[in-house]
């Protein structure tokens, strides 16, 4: 049985100075999406995705553009689509400029990627505003980091964890448990720190993974979503309703955890 | 979200993974999955034997698990070439119906033009058997610090399909960038002995696997469902979703393939 709706919290875009196709990339989420139920796209826009400053490490100019390319989005496809506010920590200033700023332009939680360690203290006074403002944190983490990877500073769930430890009041989602990485690691790191939530994003669908996060953390603190790949969206929504999960698990999974973490109404559900 | 039917899913295993549990790889439950899935048969290999130094063993545990469920699960027995014997495993394989052999060249260091590789491309063709090439199994961010071998390469691709003419080949796990390099470096004469599953292609938004069946074309592809690694939902759900943008396109069967390289013995 299908899940009675279908939010994807971890979602993303492109606009013309990211890419010259994105007409028809931004035309395929969307009709993807209908394809299977997606009902809201929660999505950011991650500056010029490289073309004029690094994908992770956006300027404060493209973290701008990128941000208002993905409001004009949200503001053309306001029934399908909401913003996060992608911010860059290392301008601590603009940062929490730019989170004001997108809260009055809709936005409902804050996407931070792999600009800077997610541990480190500057990203502290973002993820306190978040907070503050009941808006969830999308974090970009690599499963398991064991090296240092370039063109980012990424973060894995250990890192992640010590900044959730130290926000106890902000929830974050913890970016695409299938986007590259151990998966497994990550599920003893986070298994008791609840204000932290795997989403089941990415382009990796290793069997036995959705089992293992369901089986250590419960449906409570999985967020199903796609990221780059609606493909592989549609394959774990399937495979989590073949494993037999009981609808209102199923629910929680699909959508009710994300009504929970977002700010109260903003994605039009209750609970 | 229609999309054609697949009766043979070709790149299945059974068998332990070395470097992390993979929930029940066995028999029967494959047989659970095709049924659910209506798929009616799979090729299948054994698992463990891509990091065997002889594989012979393997393939005799292989042969056993599945002839319980002989109508559905046909043996995809592994090769190494470069082993003593290894002509007998093809002996064998033929004896016992199976419709191709498996090859990992980068478990076994084996180089992209070494001549072990051309002599069992001309083996496999000589006997009617595909050859088989799997370029991973996990994706290399997430590998066991003890599991080495790169991703396999364009050039071990079509340095086997140019060594023999007659060679019918199946690539299995290749992302949107390996199956182009490869097949725009093949002739048209190479190219359409050369298939692909597309069980590691994205689908939307990015569409690769819609643009690769408007480039190299839909029928350089054939179904494989990755189990027991990857959820067989995952192609499935991809050319669900691909097959919106491009209707009436159909790939080509397990079938076909195996005939051709039949044919090529007659």
């Amino acid at each position: 049985m299908p899940p009675r709706h279908l939010i994807d919290p971890h979602a993303h875009f492109h606009w013309s100075g990211s890419r010259h196709d994105f007409a028809r990339y931004n035309a395929s989420r969307l009709r993807a999406g209908d394809a299977i139920g997606i009902e809201m796209h929660v999505a950011s826009i991650l500056g010029s995705w490289g073309r004029n400053s690094p994908t992770y490490f956006a300027s404060p100019d493209d973290v701008v553009a990128g941000n208002d390319a993905m409001y004009a989005i949200a503001d053309d496809v306001p029934t399908r689509v909401r913003s996060f506010v992608h911010v860059n920590p290392n301008h601590t200033e603009h940062a929490l400029r730019e989170i004001a700023r997108g809260v009055a332009r809709g936005a409902i939680g804050v996407k931070l990627s792999a600009s800077r360690r997610a541990d480190d203290p500057l990203v502290d006074p973002i993820a306190a505003e978040a907070g503050k403002r009941g808006m969830p944190v999308l974090h970009h983490i690599w499963q398991h980091r064991q090296r240092e990877w370039g063109m980012q500073e990424a973060s894995d769930a250990i890192e992640l964890v010590r900044l959730a430890r130290r926000h106890p009041g902000t929830n974050f989602i913890l970016a695409h448990i299938g986007g590259g990485g151990d998966w497994a690691h990550t599920i003893n790191v986070v298994r008791d720190v609840p204000n932290v939530f795997p989403d089941t994003s990415g382009s990796g669908v290793d069997r036995g993974m959705l089992d293992a996060y369901l089986a250590a953390l419960g449906p409570q603190r999985l967020l199903w979503a796609s990221d780059l790949t609606i493909c592989t969206g549609l394959a774990k929504l399937q495979a989590l309703e073949v494993i037999g999960m009981p609808q209102d698990d199923l629910d929680d999974v699909c959508w009710r955890n994300a009504v929970r973490i977002f700010p109260p109404l903003s994605l039009g559900l209750t609970t | 979200m229609s999309h054609e039917t697949f009766p043979v899913d070709v790149s299945a295993w059974i068998g332990a993974y070395p470097f992390r549990e993979v929930p029940h790889p066995d028999a029967d439950v494959l047989v659970r999955v095709l049924q659910r899935e209506g798929i009616a048969q799979a090729w299948v290999g054994s698992l463990p034997s891509a990091w065997h130094r002889d594989p012979a063993p393997s393939n005799t545990w292989l042969y056993a698990q599945l002839a319980p469920h002989a109508d559905l699960l046909r043996p995809s027995p592994t090769v190494r070439p470069d082993w003593p014997g290894w002509e007998q495993l093809l002996d064998e394989a033929v004896a016992r119906g199976a419709p191709s052999v498996r090859v990992y060249p980068m478990q076994l260091g084996i180089g992209a033009t070494s001549p072990v590789m051309a002599a069992l491309a001309s083996a496999c063709a000589h006997r009617g058997l595909v050859l088989q090439l799997t370029v991973r199994f996990e994706d290399l961010r997430q590998r066991h610090p003890m599991d080495g071998a790169a991703d396999l390469t364009a050039a071990h691709i079509r340095a086997v399909v140019r060594s023999e003419s007659r060679l019918q080949v199946i690539v299995s796990g290749a992302g949107r960038d390996l199956i182009e390099e490869t097949h725009w470096s093949l002739t048209p004469s190479e190219q359409v002995r050369c298939f692909w599953d597309w069980a590691w292609v994205w689908g939307p938004p990015e569409d690769h696997l819609e643009h690769l069946f408007r480039t190299v074309g839909a029928a350089r592809f054939v179904f494989g469902g990755f189990w027991p690694m990857r959820l067989i939902q995952g192609p499935l759900a991809t050319i669900s979703l691909s097959s919106a943008l491009l209707p009436g396109v159909t790939t080509t069967s397990a079938g076909e393939i195996s005939g051709r390289a039949r044919i090529v013995v007659r």
